[in-house]
């Protein structure tokens, strides 16, 4: 079955995209993403290391760029500003790739986005020319917005980043869902792999994960128990659910009981 | 002259350009960006970029992260 989806005008056929840290070393890292199947990855943009060995191995020599896509993240801004510039340098650093994921951060306790900066941020972006998938609350309202706005794909948070707490607030997700025209994926807070098939029975367009897979106690395993409850999710929410009823119904014919 | 690179105070050779500070860190084989003063600088121009004291400059990496 081809069900695939699209974002800033490229197919993907994986609905789960998975990030790239807290990864024990490069080769766990390739390993999870790989048996995952994912076809975006999120990447941080940081300082480098003065006086690092050259030739050291880096991510993007494990995973190069041309064998999956890079989606470099704005994680740790907490002002529009910052965000901007991330994105610019992650522009320049991947030789003029335009998506980019916002996530403008409001508290370090929860890592709530700060969704007026997130405003502010992805309205420049925007006419900066980025494509921008953007991280925000589980909040109707400002998913539209951010869709209106021009951003192409919105990704409201399941719970906490990290927590691994999962849907917390689902009919808000069916919500966005239902009224968006661009891809939504649940982003954060996922934390087993039934999580991420409630996301895609809501009629998410996928899910994006870290620390579900990288902090599980065998992450190659979790990101292949992950791909799974993904196809079964997505497949469970086009094939329709039966309603819900307080009693039961039997599978057994009752004609032709002969006592 | 004197720098700071990623924050730290680095001494570089007067008319010291953008390629030769990437050659002076080796790190001209790695996959980079470099602000200066807030400002990208296209690794197109390393060669006709020239620093000057007290300029800040960030390089930077793609790593791990979600």
């Amino acid at each position: 079955m081809t069900d695939s989806f699209t974002i800033a005008g490229k197919q993907y056929q994986s609905r789960l995209l998975v990030g790239s840290g807290k990864y024990k070393d490069l080769e766990e890292t390739k390993l999870a993403t790989d048996v995952s199947g994912a076809e975006i990855m999120t990447v941080a943009i940081r300082r480098t290391n003065i006086g690092q060995k050259p030739g050291e191995p880096n991510l993007l020599d494990v995973l190069p760029p041309d064998q999956i896509t890079y989606l470099p993240n704005t994680a740790g801004c907490y002002t529009a500003d910052d965000a901007i510039r991330t994105c610019r340098l992650a522009r320049e650093l991947l030789d003029g790739h335009n998506l980019v994921k916002l996530e403008v951060l409001g508290d370090e306790k929860t890592l709530y986005p700060n969704v007026d900066q997130t405003y502010v941020a992805a309205e420049t972006l925007i006419n900066d020319g980025f494509d921008v998938m953007v991280y925000t609350n589980d909040d109707p309202i400002a998913a539209k917005r951010l869709e209106d706005m021009g951003c192409v794909a919105v990704m409201p948070l399941a719970a906490p980043i990290g927590s691994g707490l999962g849907i917390r607030n689902p009919y808000n997700i069916r919500s966005i869902v239902e009224n968006a025209k661009v891809p939504i994926l649940v982003d954060a807070g996922v934390g087993t792999a039934s999580d991420a098939a409630i996301a895609m029975e809501l009629g998410c367009d996928g899910v994006l994960m870290n620390t579900a897979i990288a902090g599980a106690k065998n992450p190659i395993l979790m990101a292949s128990a992950m791909k799974k409850a993904i196809e079964a999710g997505r497949e469970a929410y086009l094939a329709g659910r039966i309603p819900k009823k307080q009693y039961a119904s039997a599978s057994s014919p009752i004609d032709g009981t002969f006592f | 002259m004197i720098i700071q690179v990623n924050g730290e105070s680095q001494d570089i050779p007067d008319h010291c350009t953008a390629q030769k500070l990437v050659e002076i860190l080796q790190m001209q084989n790695d996959k980079i960006a470099m602000e200066v003063n807030l400002e990208i600088i296209p690794r197109s121009t390393y060669s006709n970029f020239f620093l000057n004291q007290n300029d800040k400059v960030e390089i930077v990496r793609a790593i791990g992260g979600g």
